[in-house]
């Protein structure tokens, strides 16, 4: 199957520096890949590159986009405007602030609707019913005619799904989408973004840094670390055996259960072990000309600081590390 | 998509966003944003009332739950009206401009009824003192025009050209301000430089000049009175458009594919409305100015009477019959006075900066 956006080499810069170096991955149909990384790693930058909504100052400096037969790198601007919207959605982060003030919440649903699907007045207020009964807003012909002040930051975020996929779009672009939000709220926006993905056929990519979402929500994962997507795996596969030392360095990070110890959840809520973290920072990535985590890899070989290394295939994914190969099965022979 | 699935899917969702569905009490979050519905939702008009009826529309009620929510929403929509009117008249100095704007509309909208008949016409004895012939309440000026009626018509030819006047140079300046403070880069620069070229030459200088080059007719003066006053709004609606193009809701509104003239028109401009609201009042009151100015250099239309000409007609009267420049002087001062109150109370609703908010 032909994947929904397939993205080759693609790298982004800002007049002082290299922000995404050559950044390759594939989403399927129907398929939700998690974009994670910690900030300032690229992920939202990618996301945005994607869209052509990048910062006045940036500029996409190579690679192609594929989407549904059409190179987004190279497409006019007024090709972008048809595809933005109807083809591909964007939920952005903030909730608050990603909805127009002054326009009721209708108003601002069925001019999506009406942009893209030249629908009669009343045609498009009837779909705004239904968009909004669909995200599980109650009352939705009510509703529709409030502001944005009225919503609480939940409820807006499932206006802007809405928005989001008023048009049925083929990929939803979803930027941290829940970063705003409360956990149990976060996880009822997942749910709904999952149960329409599922509904419609959508392909979406989620942007996180919270790899419990990745976990629960996400088919495969793509790590980012400064720029580079250094690791890409099915989810499951990811989980029980991250293969690059910076994604095993993110999974030590988080709060798990403590290893050796099969107990019940009590006994990892309250211990008291140290989290682990990863030593250094991530500006120690500028200007390295190997790989990007070499200065805070705890298994850097010598040739990790000459030359960055590729995304090459490694069990169920791919895998950007000279080592990697060493996580193997252990009878096969390290290759540098 | 089965309907089964899509059934379950919804009936999941409905559980827990009851909750949700609570109205979110005013949170600090919403100060920040610029909309007039979020200002009129904690303007003044909140903390000055007291009645039950208004702690319901404002949220200040801690959510019942079930049915008690529908009363309270349905309220909203004319509340934010209402609380608009009643900010207005609160603020008395707001309602004093209002109410002397109304006579003077209102004077201006009957002068043809109540005073028939050309007011240039000289129809009685010439310098009558107000009060001296019961025919003439105001008296008459040096040909013998009722300055009553003068001032009547006076009133439409002054509001006319100060509100058309403004009009124009409302969208020109909101034209040019948009595209500037929208595009950015050359455009910006360009347009910028164009401003400040016709900031550099006094308004009044420009509109001697325009209305010198062209006609005296009210088009003319209408015309270069909005050329001439266009940099201000222009100036205040790029600050505006530059700040709220960088608004997360406008790169989401790029995102849905939205062309630029849709996003500067339909996006932006309704945010960026409350200060423009307020700039246009007091742009009347300089228009009107300006015409005063004119007319009484006799650069005004010389087929109509205002009440600069009025003044410019009386001034060599001055020491004999002062009224004749007192009278229309007073009018022009107190519509003047009048549109300066109706914009610094509407400033006060409108700006969220004002510190009611």
């Amino acid at each position: 199957m032909a994947p929904v956006l397939d993205v080759r080499d693609l790298a982004v810069g800002f007049p002082s520096q290299i922000v995404v170096h050559g950044v390759s991955f594939h989403i399927d149909p129907g398929e939700t890949l998690a974009l994670v990384g910690e900030s300032g790693c690229g992920k939202s930058v990618t996301a945005f590159a994607l869209m052509r909504l990048l910062p006045t100052t940036a500029r996409i400096l190579r690679g192609e986009v594929w989407f549904d037969g059409t190179n987004l790198v190279s497409a006019s601007p007024p090709v972008m405007r048809g595809l933005r919207g109807r083809r591909i959605a964007l939920i952005q982060q903030e909730p608050l602030t990603s909805l127009n003030p002054v326009l009721t919440v209708g108003a601002q649903i069925a001019e999506v609707i009406r942009r893209h699907e030249k629908l009669p007045h009343a045609a498009a207020r009837r779909r705004v019913g239904e968009l909004l009964d669909m995200v599980g807003i109650p009352e939705p012909q009510r509703r529709a005619e409030e502001f944005p002040h009225n919503f609480s930051g939940g409820m807006r975020q499932r206006v802007m799904i809405a928005m989001a996929v008023a048009c049925h779009p083929l990929l939803i672009i979803a930027d941290e989408p829940t970063t705003a939000l409360d956990v149990t709220i976060q996880a009822q926006v997942l749910d709904l973004l999952d149960g329409l993905r599922r509904q419609f056929g959508m392909a979406v990519l989620l942007i996180t840094h919270d790899l419990g979402v990745v976990a629960q929500w996400a088919d495969r994962a793509a790590v980012m670390y400064a720029g580079r997507i250094v690791e890409q795996a099915p989810v499951r596969p990811f989980f029980r055996q991250p293969r690059h030392p910076y994604a095993r360095g993110l999974l030590g990070a988080s709060v798990n259960e403590p290893e050796g110890q099969s107990g019940s959840a009590d006994s990892w809520h309250y211990t008291t072990r140290r989290l682990n973290e990863i030593s250094g920072s991530v500006a120690s990535a500028a200007g390295e000309p190997g790989c990007p985590f070499a200065p805070r890899c705890p298994e850097m070989i010598p040739a990790c600081r000459a030359a960055p290394p590729r995304l090459e295939p490694v069990g169920d994914g791919l895998v950007a590390c000279f080592r990697a190969a060493e996580t193997e099965v252990p009878h096969v022979a390290a290759v540098g | 998509m089965s309907e089964l699935a899509q059934e379950r899917a919804s009936s999941r969702l409905r559980g827990p966003v009851a909750r949700d569905a609570i109205p979110a009490a005013p949170r600090p979050g919403d100060t920040l944003s610029t909309g007039p519905g979020d200002m009129l939702s904690t303007g003044r008009g909140d903390m000055l009332s007291t009645g039950p009826g208004d702690m319901l529309s404002t949220g200040i009620v801690p959510a019942r739950p079930g049915n008690a929510l529908t009363p309270d929403a349905r309220l909203r929509g004319g509340a934010v009206r209402h609380r608009l009117l009643r900010a207005g008249l609160h603020n008395a100095s707001f309602l004093v401009g209002l109410l002397i704007l109304i006579a003077v509309v209102g004077i201006a909208l009957t002068a043809g009824w109540v005073f028939p008949g050309d007011p240039q016409d000289m129809v009685g004895t010439p310098t009558l003192w107000p009060g001296q012939d019961p025919q003439f309440l105001l008296g008459t000026d040096s040909l013998g025009r009722d300055v009553a009626s003068g001032l009547a018509h006076g009133a439409r030819v002054s509001l006319l050209v100060g509100v058309s006047a403004a009009a124009i140079g409302l969208v020109i300046g909101t034209l040019i301000g948009a595209v500037a403070g929208y595009f950015g880069g050359w455009v910006d620069t360009a347009l910028v430089r164009l401003t400040e070229l016709f900031q550099t030459v006094p308004t009044f200088l420009l509109v001697i000049v325009i209305v010198a080059i062209g006609q005296p007719s009210a088009a003319v003066i209408v015309l270069a009175i909005g050329v001439a006053a266009w940099p201000t709004v222009a100036r205040l609606v790029r600050a505006q458009y530059r700040s709220l193009r960088e608004a997360e809701f406008i790169a989401a509104a790029r995102s849905l594919g939205y062309s630029a003239p849709r996003i500067i028109f339909r996006e932006i401009l309704p945010n960026a409305m409350a200060p423009i609201i307020v700039t246009a009042s007091v742009m009347v009151a300089n228009a009107i100015l300006t015409e005063a100015g004119l007319s009484f250099l006799n650069m005004g239309d010389p087929n109509l009477i205002s009440w600069g000409s009025m003044i410019g007609d009386g001034r060599p009267l001055l020491r004999t019959a002062w009224f004749l420049c007192a009278l229309p002087g007073g009018a022009i001062a107190l519509t003047v006075l009048a549109l300066n109150l109706v914009g610094d109370g509407l400033n006060d609703v409108l700006n969220p900066r004002s510190g009611l908010v």
